[in-house]
């Protein structure tokens, strides 16, 4: 196998899966920084979130990029709603109930999807995409733009993280929860926009997941694995840990083909997950180890 | 006819509110006594289940098999199968909080999944194992589901009787003490890592055996036979509503989730196909509003745990507090 082979057939794919697990992780890694629990039901609103594309797409019969900012606010609001209705009183809980709780919802959105869209994959566009050659290399359109639009949004998220109030104020929650309300930061501002964030980048990421595969109800299940995987590998509380680990774990994954059966391919985000817990628990970005 | 039907069926039914007790009875001793969150009840299920069926089914063409062990040597087998299963992904997990724990154990079921639905050799994959034999198996069906009934009743009672001891003895006491304040339980001396990693294994022992009960009960398993994700759902939904940390309240709440769960499919059932298809959604939607009902209105669930020492008012204050 030469060079070039390597990267069309394992390392773009990688790169790709990489940046869809990379814009959940994101979400997933705030949300455990910051309310301090790891969400089980991240992977299922992502499910939602294409869903929700696909209502618009096949309703309005717009692109499913133009589709993407609709998910992006319905799933946010949805998951505002979540933690309104089902996990705010359990905040002065021990975190662990409110793991299980999301356990709970994971099933439950899950179950709404499978009621109103069924259990068949389904996708935005009917037929075959060729994928264009640049120098050698063979790259989809829709795989440029779901790695520029992750690098948009992650790198949006990182701009506002670092220079707005409230990007501070999520910040200061993160490092330290007491000191953050002593100085009087709205704890419940914070919260909201958390789950805002997390909500719109987990919508982001089933939308691309099903427009470079296709949409089913088990897709975010499936993905919640890698995706926490990424959140660890890169450290935890850290947004570009995330991102990093997100194309790491991608891309192990596409290239664990080379040695392993191709049934094992989800195998691979476990086998990082708890290597990583092995050697080094704050993840390669040194973050949080709760 | 219509009472031997209804017999039958309540023997039927009795035989897997013996099994499911029996799973949250293992997630009683991970969860209620040391606060540890098992995501992944299936992946241990089949672990047990397809243990003692390679263990005791006749030989079959390439598989592995045809050790034609008696039932009880299986059954003790699938035990030590899960609890090996569960020791190193206890060993690596159960330093930092129970979140990661819960994490990986969804993570250790998917892998279980995987191996079941790809392994020829080991599981014989989508066909499964069959004929795998059945203790009392070869007396008319009636007295054969009894007799079963009646294994798995003295299964239940056995665990639960030493379950109930683990719960009293100093292990039991220890375990409590760890899960509501890790620091002062290390304070006082107490190895908090190995404690738990035996809860974990004994839970998880006891949810093998749980499989293993339910492979020799249906004669045969295979991948699609459960539901992962629903199977660990229901079991959790168990022991959260007959009340975590109580053991009478595990298999209470077994019985009573159970009960609800079957009757509400055969409602369902009667409906035309288009919406009992959609009604099993329902359902399952139904039963993950009832957890997040039980977390917020009663979280001890029905049964609380028992508190100790009531004669000493101060004491019982003091746990209500927190």
């Amino acid at each position: 196998m030469t060079f070039l082979e390597l990267v069309n057939f394992y390392i773009i794919p990688g790169l790709v899966l990489g940046s869809i697990y990379a814009l959940g992780a994101v979400g997933i890694t705030l949300v455990f920084a910051i309310l301090r629990y790891a969400h089980l039901a991240q992977g299922d609103l992502a499910t939602l979130g294409a869903f929700v594309a696909l209502a618009v797409v096949t309703g309005l019969g717009i692109p499913p990029l133009a589709a993407l900012p609709v998910a992006m606010i319905f799933t946010a609001a949805v998951a505002v709603g979540i933690d309104k209705v089902f996990y705010e009183h359990l905040r002065e809980r021990p975190k662990i109930v409110t793991v299980m709780a999301s356990l709970g919802i994971a099933l439950m959105i899950r179950s709404v999807v499978q009621v109103i869209w069924g259990v068949d994959a389904e996708s935005y566009v009917r037929g075959i995409v060729r994928p264009q050659t640049y120098f050698g290399l063979r790259i989809k359109d829709r795989e440029i733009y779901t790695v520029l639009f992750m690098l948009f949004l992650v790198g949006g998220l990182m701009l506002f993280l670092a220079r707005s109030k409230w990007g501070k104020a999520m910040r200061a929650m993160s490092d330290n929860p007491n000191l953050a309300l002593l100085s009087g930061i709205d704890n419940r501002k914070v919260v909201m926009l958390t789950w805002i964030i997390a909500g719109g980048l987990c919508a982001a990421s089933g939308v691309f997941l099903g427009i470079n595969t296709e949409i089913k109800s088990m897709m975010g299940w499936n993905m919640l694995l890698p995706m926490f995987a990424a959140a660890i590998l890169g450290g935890v509380g850290r947004v570009e840990g995330a991102v990093l680990g997100g194309l790491v774990v991608g891309v192990a994954e596409e290239l664990s083909v080379l040695v392993l059966p191709s049934e094992y391919k989800a195998a691979m985000a476990f086998v990082i997950l708890l290597f990583m817990l092995l050697v080094r628990p704050t993840g390669l970005l040194r973050g949080k180890v709760l | 006819m219509e009472l031997i039907g209804l017999a039958n069926y309540a023997l039927f039914m009795g035989i897997f509110i013996g099994i499911y007790a029996l799973l949250a009875l293992g997630l009683n001793i991970q969860w209620g006594f040391a606060g540890l969150f098992n995501a992944g009840i299936a992946g241990f299920f089949a672990v047990g289940a397809y243990t003692s069926a390679i263990l005791t089914s006749p030989y079959a063409e390439g598989r592995l098999g045809g050790f034609e062990m008696p039932f009880f040597v299986g059954w003790a087998g699938a035990m030590v199968a899960a609890g090996l299963i569960a020791w190193p992904i206890g060993k690596i997990c159960l330093r930092f909080r129970s979140d990661y724990l819960a994490i990986a154990t969804i993570g250790v079921a998917e892998i279980i999944r995987l191996v079941v639905k790809s392994e020829e050799t080991l599981t014989n994959s989508a066909r499964g194992i069959t004929n795998i034999p059945r203790p009392f198996g070869d007396l008319p069906y009636v007295q054969s589901q009894a007799a079963y009934l009646s294994i798995v009743l003295l299964c239940l009672g056995l665990c639960y009787f030493l379950v109930q001891r683990q719960f009293n003895a100093p292990w039991g006491r220890m375990m409590r003490a760890i899960r509501d304040n890790e620091l002062a339980a290390r304070a006082m001396g107490k190895n908090i890592e190995g404690r738990r990693l035996e809860a974990f294994m004994f839970g998880a022992a006891l949810m093998g055996l749980g499989g293993a009960l339910f492979a020799h009960f249906n004669r045969s398993i295979t991948p699609e036979a459960i539901d992962p994700m629903v199977a660990t759902f229901l079991v959790w939904i168990m022991l959260i509503l007959g009340g975590q940390g109580n053991n009478k309240g595990a298999i209470l709440g077994a019985a009573v989730v159970w009960i609800i769960w079957s009757m509400s499919e055969i409602a369902t059932d009667q409906l035309p196909a288009e919406y009992a298809i959609k009604a099993k959604y329902i359902r399952l939607f139904l039963i993950g509003l009832m957890l997040q009902l039980v977390l917020r209105f009663r979280p001890e669930g029905i049964l609380p745990e028992p508190t100790r020492g009531e004669s000493r008012p101060a004491q019982v204050s003091a746990q209500e507090k927190d």
